[in-house]
């Protein structure tokens, strides 16, 4: 897409979870870039590996679960193999998270701000002065109102919505260059969420930080990234510009997964489904993961693996796009 | 929270009031006191001026009205057996039972936290295993044979350490104590461990735990993905949330410890107040036994007073709905 060096880039990621009954791989063969300021989608169906890419990425794999192949590099630096006390000053200062339920991720025994500055006194060169009107500062920038008496509560004290917003000022009050945000707004109010993304772009765009955006919601997708990529069954099935996967998906479980918004400019009898579901991990088909729902499959999907593969405006993980002829 | 505290006594009122009931019932149904008092040989004028020195021609409600009221001022008459006042004999033992509570109860704090933190983090490492190992022997195994163990070992083989008694001590005003002393001191080791054995081995798997539970939610995960350092993580924000049920269990501990120190006490000989009650049972001493109890009431009454106010101080969640009208 552009000149500039890439500032995220996940190469070939693989995850697996040995397991009593074999291994099982979450991910598999994964790869992406995020520029400096870019915002990715990344959607889904549920079981996808979309919040494991993002565990990943973080260094916070749930064991036993391990990157068994593949990198991930941060401004061309290697995090993926970093040793935990290495790692930990990568996490917040250099990649901010924010997970998904407001109502579990604040410590409920520590006042927001406390929180706040003890992320701050980790990470920057301040004492706990400076970060104290620093984390004021923070909870206005995220629309907090009467910061300076709020700093003082404590988590139960907040609302849904507005714990999101101190999540987020947690995420970036560091200052970090990526945020991998997982599914920021699943778990708030409809007529809350338009609000929480619109403060995440905002603040992005305002920082220059670039942003994971994890989520099943399309609508939010298409306001908020730049690029989306679309997971499925551990892989990425398809990646490319948002406007060009929106409208003109090109492979078939994208295009799937987009007919199924329902349109608000005209009234459908019956929204498209994709039939069946997606394949458990340890029970993925041979080929192409997506061949026993795909409406488009043949002979060649059910025997071999496409690796994505440049179909004009996107890539697609999709055989249908393959210029040379079919193997066997 | 001061009309909480207030609201709190008054709650230990009836609590209180119906141990009383049951402390001086026990004059009434255990033993006649006349019968012991007057001994053999007595006339029937005698009896009768007894009985009303006693108050005990007295209706009940008069009676147990007349035995709360003295008991409130730490009244509870004259030993049978050794013809002195309780509330002195009981004055007398406090400082040693408390002395040993409280160290077995530090002993258990200071070792199973720390240990139970350990285990909830490392779960499989090899000195888990073995802290695990060893707590179920501190779980299973009776008190009195810890007890018995501990002075084979330590007194009778290696003669490292007393095996009864009290060791020297010194008075600071009414009260006695072992800690100044190096043979109060090591005194103290043997019982200490005894009592706070199983405590401690209790601590450190509620610890564990409560650990293994809170290191699973969110805000830990959270806590990490924030960079925070290890030792923030696990002792600051783990820790603090493991809190309220191991404030919950440590003060019905502390009540057990020093309410049932009477194993402990009577197979170190320990000169407090467990043994003076297992002394009083087999005289049949009731004064001292229905104080006793008394004792040990007001005890788990006021350790659950503070264990509730340590709630309000360790979790805000709680601070909030009574405390509206406040601040």
């Amino acid at each position: 897409m552009s000149n500039v060096a890439p500032l995220l880039q996940v190469k070939n990621l693989r995850v697996e979870f040995p397991t009593r009954r074999g291994t099982l791989v979450a991910l598999d063969d994964v790869s992406f870039d995020i520029s400096p300021g870019e915002v990715l989608g990344v959607v889904g169906e549920s079981g996808a590996g979309k919040s494991m890419t993002g565990a990943a990425i973080i260094g916070l794999l749930e064991p036993p679960g391990r990157i068994a192949k593949g990198e991930i590099l941060l401004g061309g630096r290697r995090i993926d193999n970093l040793r935990y006390e290495e790692m930990r000053r990568i996490r917040g200062k250099e990649i901010g998270a924010i997970f998904q339920d407001p109502l579990t991720t604040l410590n409920p025994l520590y006042t927001v701000g406390r929180q706040l500055a003890e992320t701050m006194t980790t990470h920057l060169p301040i004492g706990p002065g400076e970060a104290r009107k620093r984390a004021i500062e923070w909870l206005e920038m995220v629309g907090i109102p009467a910061a300076a008496q709020r700093i003082d509560s404590y988590p139960h004290e907040f609302s849904g919505g507005m714990r999101q917003r101190v999540v987020i000022a947690l995420a970036l009050c560091a200052e970090p260059k990526l945020i991998v945000a997982d599914e920021p707004t699943t778990a708030l109010d409809v007529s809350i969420q338009a609000q929480v993304i619109a403060l995440l772009k905002r603040l992005a765009r305002e920082k220059g930080t670039a942003m994971m955006l994890v989520t099943h919601d399309m609508g939010v997708i298409a306001e908020t990234a730049d690029r989306v990529a679309v997971m499925y069954a551990g892989r990425v099935a398809e990646i490319g510009p948002v406007r060009e996967v929106v409208k003109h998906a090109n492979h078939p479980y994208s295009a799937g997964l987009m007919a199924s918004i329902p349109p608000l400019d005209r009234r459908v009898e019956r929204l498209a489904q994709i039939d069946g579901a997606m394949p458990r991990l340890s029970a993925i088909p041979k080929g192409c993961a997506y061949n026993p729902r795909c409406p488009q499959v043949f002979d060649k999907c059910r025997t071999y693996r496409p690796d994505l593969i440049n179909a004009g405006t996107t890539q697609a993980a999709c055989w249908l796009y393959d210029t040379e002829a079919p193997r066997g | 929270m001061f009309a909480f505290i207030i609201s709190r006594i008054l709650q230990a009122v009836p609590v209180m009031l119906t141990v009383a009931l049951i402390s001086f019932a026990m004059f009434a149904y255990v033993g006649d006191p006349v019968a012991i008092m007057l001994g053999q040989d007595f006339t029937e004028a005698q009896r009768d001026q007894l009985v009303r020195d006693l108050g005990l021609d007295q209706p009940f409600w008069v009676q147990f009205a007349t035995f709360i009221g003295h008991a409130a001022q730490g009244e509870f008459g004259l030993s049978y057996r050794l013809s002195r006042p309780v509330a002195e004999l009981i004055a007398e033992r406090a400082p040693a039972t408390l002395e040993l509570a409280f160290t077995a109860a530090a002993l258990a704090l200071l070792i199973g936290v720390p240990m139970g933190v350990y285990t909830g983090l490392y779960r499989n490492s090899w000195l888990s295993r073995f802290f695990l190992t060893f707590s179920l022997v501190g779980v299973s195994l009776p008190t009195f044979l810890i007890g018995i163990l501990l002075i084979l070992v330590f007194a009778v083989w290696l003669g490292w350490l007393p095996s009864f008694g009290r060791g020297d001590t010194v008075k600071l005003g009414w009260w006695t104590t072992g800690f100044l002393t190096v043979s109060g001191l090591k005194a103290l080791v043997l019982p200490a461990i005894t009592l706070g054995l199983f405590q401690l081995t209790l601590i450190m798997r509620l610890v564990r735990a409560e650990m293994m539970e809170v290191l699973r939610t969110d805000y830990i995960k959270f806590a990490r993905a924030r960079g925070l350092p290890n030792r923030a993580v696990h002792f600051g924000h783990a820790l603090k949330n493991t809190l309220v049920p191991v404030i919950t269990i440590v003060g019905l501990q502390l009540g057990a410890i020093i309410a049932f120190a009477i194993v402990t006490e009577t197979v170190f000989q320990w000169p407090g107040m467990g043994l003076l009650f297992i002394q009083s049972v087999g005289a049949a001493d009731i004064p001292v036994m229905s104080a006793y109890l008394m004792l040990i009431a007001l005890v788990f009454v006021t350790i659950n007073l503070i264990v509730d106010l340590l709630y309000y101080a360790v979790d805000p969640r709680l601070r909030i709905g009574r405390g509206k009208g406040g601040h």
